[in-house]
Formats: structure tokens, sequence, C-alpha cells
């Protein structure tokens, strides 16, 4: 295996988006509630283990995975669970805590993950709540709790559009990051790797961490673990990798290193909707509503993300922080309806990656081009037409179409063969975003994997 | 909301479920998202979309075959008044090109009336929207015909194309032939003496008895210099014949991206090392009858030639070289480009499969070998 290589990545698209997060840290803000949405996780049925009235701690149990009943996910602060939300078929949607504002937590006994067995340390991470940071491909799920995989791979950069500087992010967190580097090593000796931007300055944190480093320039998706890990250490049916952000593995770091469960990231709130953007302090599950910091604009309506506006959630106004997100986005929704759109020549406010409309060009004029781009979907759904364009913004020996289609036919054999096991939704993301015929890649596909894990049980 | 919002809102109800027009539902939402962008907004996957839609594509590659269309126009009235032995006393710019105008004129509009029609009726039926593929069909068909075909021909062979090539495998996206191919091919094989016959003047280069007469050595006429060939003043079916005007189309078609530099490459490529075999000079195969206008229009269809691109480049090549083995060696069949992408076409699904399964195979051993 390669060590220190450098991969110069061509294929991809840097969407040129207004509302980058400006470089400012708000003051942390408390939320007046919190939520811990299964739905964060793929493959996941949740079995409660709190009532309505019960009081926790930053990491009380409040349910466990119904497959692995030891892996357990935990409250992000102390307080009372207040509500059970539950959507159809009673299905938990959600489980709302309200905070005591005292933020006590339990007190795990950590200490060096090179002198505790492996065993200890797995056990350790299940109880607290950090097992699920840990994904696992194939299939982008939480990691299985006995299994071993062949690596370990952080991806020291978010390449998605409007995402947080993790440069900027992560200054601070030398210590949590190379304790995660440790405990990760400690399961997996020998193979945890890094996965670094060009652009990445040499005196960023990364660059001071101990583990194995790869190089990766080039536009978005080259920031996505999926990608990368294509290229460094390919996962497939028995080739297990697993995959954590720097964020992972701080909160991990810090639950050996102080013993406590801690959520707390350095989120960055973008979208051309907002006044000001910034960076803000908060835990998991924290209210978005409660960012007070960051006026909207007067746009008539509004959508708010959890995540980048590719692969994030569409949580509403009241919504709540997912598990894994960094990023909150703010994104007009669309507004009246253009008159011939397709027929005009230029429509300069719309961005279009495709060289029939002249705003294709826009990345090159760099800060000056950006767009307020809304969630009108610019076209109905039809066939498959041009799908070579796919290709264009997927880095990965993998054919995008076959691979669908394969997928829509639930030929499993074929899946296999065509990949399915090297991505997930995010890898796709832009394949959706430029597809003329409007068709949804990342439901698609996260419908072929939750089949090829019925059927691989 | 603008004007035609409110409009359309005012009307909507009238043509929803239980309305009284209900059954043109599919036709009020094509015409609605004709005019207006489709107020949908996303709700799965990704929140934000590219401006770029079917729409457009279409129309680009209509406006790309607008210089094939006039000129035919202007060829169509000049062919005519020089077929009448006008000689050196053509008729003004304008004449001619009206001559031509009301000739080509009918074609299009009954390809369009017939071929969409049967698109909107299909689409109620289904309850789909409407697709926009037959904008671009609909176009080449009138340029690939001669123009003195009957109009109640060129009606049936676009409804054979629409309903045969394309409808009953589930419409755009979903054909194995190009439709507008198909519709020529349908005339040729159903009435072959009005497309290659005494009966009309069309195809003076494609028609067998010039290419034996070139195969047996004969100097080209001076009538059609290469010259004439390439600028387009020759009789022949009505888009086809200038390959300036059918160049224009590729430089709009290459620079939008729309249709694939691989397969106009590797199929000039085909043909000019073919053509070596033959006694024809290269240069001449390559602005002869249908072979410009299939490589730039036909072949590169998205939808019906090879989706990886390595099988862009074997199709191509072999679409061209096709084509010339035609021309040389089965002068029976005087067209040899529309069989030679017919025949790709049919072979682009074991093209892509070989591609793909060497990729498989790539892939299954990088992953072992990283193991």
């Amino acid at each position: 295996m390669n060590m220190c290589a450098s991969y110069k990545l061509r294929k991809g698209l840097n969407i040129p988006l207004q509302g980058e997060a400006v470089m400012m840290t708000a003051p942390p803000v408390s939320s007046p509630l919190y939520e811990l949405k299964p739905s964060d996780f793929k493959n996941l049925t949740p079995k409660l283990l709190v009532k309505e009235g019960d009081t926790v701690q930053a990491g009380t149990p409040v349910y466990s995975h119904k497959d692995h009943p030891q892996m357990l996910f935990t409250s992000p602060v102390s307080g009372t669970v207040h509500q059970i939300v539950r959507g159809e078929k009673r299905k938990v949607t959600g489980i709302r805590i309200l905070p005591d504002g005292r933020n006590a937590g339990v007190r795990f006994t950590a200490g060096a993950p090179e002198d505790l067995p492996s065993e200890r340390v797995r056990e350790l991470l299940l109880q607290s709540g950090c097992w699920p940071l840990i994904i696992r491909r194939p299939y982008g799920i939480p990691a299985y709790p006995a299994e071993t995989p062949r690596a370990v791979y952080i991806s020291c950069f978010d390449s998605a559009p409007l995402a947080p500087r993790y440069d900027y992010t992560f200054a601070e967190a030398y210590d949590s990051l190379q304790m995660g580097l440790r405990v990760m090593e400690r399961l997996c000796p020998g193979n945890v790797h890094l996965g670094l931007s060009d652009t990445t300055s040499p005196h960023s944190v990364f660059h001071r961490l101990n583990a194995r480093k790869h190089t990766f320039s080039g536009p978005h998706p080259s920031g996505n673990p999926g990608v990368q890990i294509h290229h460094v250490c390919p996962a497939g049916k028995e080739q297990v990798v697993w995959t954590l952000s720097p964020m992972g593995l701080s909160v991990i770091g810090r639950l050996f290193l102080d013993g406590i469960y801690d959520t707390s990231r350095t989120v960055a709130v973008t979208g051309s909707s907002l006044q000001t953007t910034g960076y803000v302090r908060c835990h998991a599950g924290t209210q978005i509503g409660a960012l007070v910091g960051f006026p909207r604009k007067r746009d008539a309506a509004v959508r708010t993300i959890s995540g980048n506006p590719l692969t994030g959630d569409n949580v509403g106004e009241d919504g709540f922080l997912g598990f894994h997100h960094q990023q909150i986005t703010f994104i007009p929704e669309s507004g009246s309806r253009e008159l011939l759109g397709w027929a005009r020549p230029l429509r300069l406010k719309k961005f279009s990656a495709a060289r029939t409309y002249i705003s294709y060009l826009a990345p090159l004029l760099g800060e000056t081009a950006r767009f307020s781009l809304n969630t009108n979907t610019n076209g109905g759904a039809r066939a498959f037409v041009l799908t070579r364009d796919y290709q264009k913004v997927l880095p990965m020996d993998i054919f995008v179409s076959f691979l669908i289609k394969a997928i829509l036919a639930e030929d499993i054999d074929k899946m296999e063969k065509l990949g399915i096991y090297e991505v997930i939704p995010e890898d796709l993301a832009l394949c959706e975003f430029i597809c003329p015929s409007k068709i949804e890649i990342q439901d698609i596909l996260q419908k072929g994997i939750d089949l090829m894990i019925k059927e691989m049980q | 909301m603008n004007v035609f919002e409110k409009i359309i809102e005012r009307i909507r109800p009238a043509f929803s479920k239980g309305g009284p027009f209900a059954f043109l539902h599919s036709t009020f939402d094509a015409f609605e998202t004709f005019l207006l962008v489709p107020g949908t907004v996303t709700r799965k996957g990704s929140h934000i979309r590219d401006c770029n839609d079917l729409k457009r594509v279409m129309i680009v590659v209509v406006i790309a075959l607008v210089p094939c269309l006039l000129f035919g126009m202007y060829n169509t009235g000049l062919q005519h008044y020089t077929a009448m032995g006008a000689g050196s006393q053509l008729p003004g710019f304008f004449s001619i090109f009206w001559y031509g105008f009301l000739k080509v004129l009918p074609l299009v509009i009954v390809s369009y009336i017939v071929g969409l029609g049967i698109e909107f009726t299909v689409a109620q039926i289904r309850g789909h929207e409407v697709n926009e593929g037959y904008l671009v069909t609909g176009m080449l068909i009138p340029l690939i015909v001669p123009v003195t075909i009957p109009l109640w021909m060129l009606a049936l062979a676009v409804a054979f194309s629409v309903l045969i090539g394309k409808e009953i495998f589930g419409g755009t996206g979903m054909n194995i032939w190009n439709p507008a191919l198909l519709a020529r091919a349908f005339l040729f094989f159903s009435y072959p003496g009005y497309m290659t016959g005494d009966k009309v003047w069309i195809d003076g280069f494609t028609g067998a008895t010039p290419l034996a007469s070139w195969s047996e050595g004969a100097v080209i006429t001076d009538t059609h210099s290469w010259t004439d060939m390439f600028l387009g003043f020759i009789p022949g079916s009505v888009g086809e014949t200038s390959v300036v005007c059918i160049l224009l189309g590729a430089a709009i078609l290459l620079y939008t991206g729309v249709a694939s530099w691989k397969i106009m490459l590797s199929c000039v490529a085909g043909a000019a090392l073919t053509g070596l075999l033959g006694d024809i000079p290269v240069h001449y195969h390559l602005v002869a009858g249908g072979f410009a206008f299939g490589c730039v229009f036909m072949a590169t269809d998205p939808v019906t030639s090879p989706q990886t691109e390595t099988g862009k480049w074997i199709y191509g090549f072999l679409t061209g070289a096709l084509t010339i083995t035609i021309r040389l060696y089965n002068p029976g069949y005087p067209e040899g480009m529309m069989l030679a992408i017919l025949l790709m076409n049919t072979f682009s699904p074991l093209i892509d499969h070989t591609v793909v399964s060497v990729n498989v195979k790539r892939r299954m051993k990088r992953i072992k070998a990283h193991g």
C-alpha cells in the first residue's frame, strides 16, 4: 500500500454557491431542546431505553441498535426526556431532551488506549455512544461491533458546497484528534489513514497528526471518504473499511482524554438566505432555531438544511442538527416560476455545469460569480438520456448509469459487480445535481444499498 | 406570480382529474411546462439542481439543425430550377428559397403534427409527462427524406418510427434504434422507388449509379465537384447535402457538449481508413450522401449510442467503417450510413456490455490487490 501518496483527481465539480461561512466563530449557544434522530443512521431500528420524563446525563443511553444491542446511542446533554416523537406506524423519529443547563456527563474510565485490551476499547466506544461515529463501507452504516476492518480512513477536508473549513474548525483540536487516532490504531493496527487536501496549509493541525497520509487535489467530491478510499484502499464485499470524520475522531479522543461523551463541534452556518454567515460551537441535536446570531434575509421562504445542500436533510425551521453534521445551510425555496426558462439564452442567475448555459464558465471567475440556487428541480423527471455526464463529476472507476439501472432492476449480482459496495449516496450526489433527466440518484442508490443489506443477511 | 401563472392556475382545474378536459391532462401539462419552468421542488436527495434539463438539451439540437434546414430549403429551390433547365438564368435568391420553403415546410409540419400527436396521446394513456425527444426527431425526419416524398408516406413513416421505434420500448430514453433513421428505413424498404429510384432526383451520390461509376474508375463528374459537395449545391435529401451547414451544427453540438466528439471523430476515422481500400478518394466519401449528417446528428444520439466512453470509440469507428464498406462492396444498398448506424445501434448494448465487463474485472482485481 502506498504511503504519503498524492492523488490528482480531475473529475468533479465545485458548485459556485453564495453564502460560504466567514471565519468567525459566534459564542456558543444553549439550545432549548435537543433531539436524537434515529434517521441519522442508515439501516437502524431503534430500541428505546428511556421513557418520557426520565432524567439523562450526557452519555446516558437513550436507545440501542435492534440488531446490535450493545451499540448504544446516548444523550448529548443532561436533562430530562421531554418527548418521544413518533411517525407513521409508531416508528420513533426523534427523542427530545430538555436540557437542565448543567451539562453533567456520565464518567467513563478510559485512559491510554495502548494499555487497554482492544475489546475494552470497543466496549467503551459502544457504551459511551461514540461507536456510531464510525461508518462502515460497504453500505455507509454504523460499523458492526464485532468486525475488524482492513483500514480506518479519515478524510481531513470537506469539499462539499459551502462546507466548513476543517483547518479552521479543528485548529485547536490536536490533542483530541491525536488521541482519537491512537484509539483507532488500537482497533486496526497499522492501517489508519488520513486524507489531506493539497490546499491544506502545511501548518495545519492535520499535518502534525501521526498516521499514514494521502494527499488529494481536485474539485468536489475529492473530500468524500468514499472517493478517497476508492483510490487508497477500496472497499469490497469482504473488504470492510471504516470511515470517520475528524469530528468523530475528536469526540472519541475526548472520551479517552477526559472520560466524557462530548459531541460538541464547530458548525458552519452557511447559505445564500443568510445575512451573516459564520461558525458556531454546539452539540449534536441542537435546535437550529436557537442559532439566533445568524439573521436571515427577507426571502419569502427558506429551506433549512442540516448538512450541505447536496446531501443534507431538510429539517424545517424548528429542526435539529444531525448527529454527523457540521454544517447548516439556508437556501431559498423555489419562488415564482420562470417563463420559458429552457429557451432563455442566458439565464444568468441559474447555474449549470452543462455548456448549454453560459453559467458553466462561472467557476473560472472565482469569488465574483456565485449563485443563490433555490430548491427548484429546474425540469421534470425523465428517463435516462444523457448518461455520460455523470462520469464527469465522479472521480471513481464506476459506471453510474449501469449501476443505477441494475438497482432499478433489483439485480443483486450486477449491483455487486458494478460497485455498489464502494459508493454511498453522498458520492453520487453531484451526478444527481447535474442530471438533466432529474433522476433521484441518491434515493435510488440508498434503496439499492438497503436491498443489498437485506439480501446479505 | 406572473400573468401566465395566473392564467394557468385558473384553467388548471378544468384539466385536472374530474374536470371536463381531464383527458387532455398530459397535453395541458406539456404546454404548462413548456411555458413555465415546473414549480416542482426537490424532495429527496440534493436540494439544489442544475438548471439544465432535457428541454434545453433538445432545443440545442434543434438549433444545431437550423442551418441544415435553411440550406435545405434553398437547395431544394436551386435543384428545382437547375433541373428545369434555368441554367444561367436562375431566379433571385429569395425566389429560390421561397420555392424550397414551400416544399420543405409541409414535411416539417406533417412530421411534427403526426409525431407529437402520437406522443401526446401515448403520454395521456400512460399518464406520463410528454417527452421532449420528438422535438429533435421531428426535425430530423424531414431533413433525411427526399423532398418529393408524398406527405401520406411521411406521416406513415413517422407513425411507424414513434410507435414501433420508441413508444413500445417505453418512450424517449428507452428506444434501441434512432427513431428518425427508423422512419427513413421504413420508407426505404417499403417504398424503395420513392427513396432511390427514378421517380426522384435525390441521393445523387449515394445512389448505385454514381458509386458504380466511381468504382469503375470513372473520373468524378464536373457537375458535382468536391467543392459543390462540400458546400451542398447537389441533389440529395433535404438537409444532408451541405457539409458546411452540418459542420456548423456539429460546432454547436460539440461546444455545448450535447453530442460526443469521440463518436464523430472515430466515425470519420473509420470511414477514412476504410475508404483507403477503394478507388474513390477518401475526401469524396466524407462529403458524399448522408455520411456527414449521420455522423454528426444520428450516430451521436445519446440514447442509442453506447454509454461508455470506450464503447463510443468502437461504435463510431465501426459505424464509419461499415458505411464505406456498404458503399464500396454492396451497391445494392445505396445509403450506407443509415444501415450502418441502425446496425451499430443494435450492437450498442453489446459494446457496452463488453466495456462494462472489462471494468468489472479490473475493479475486482484492484480490490483484491489492496487486500
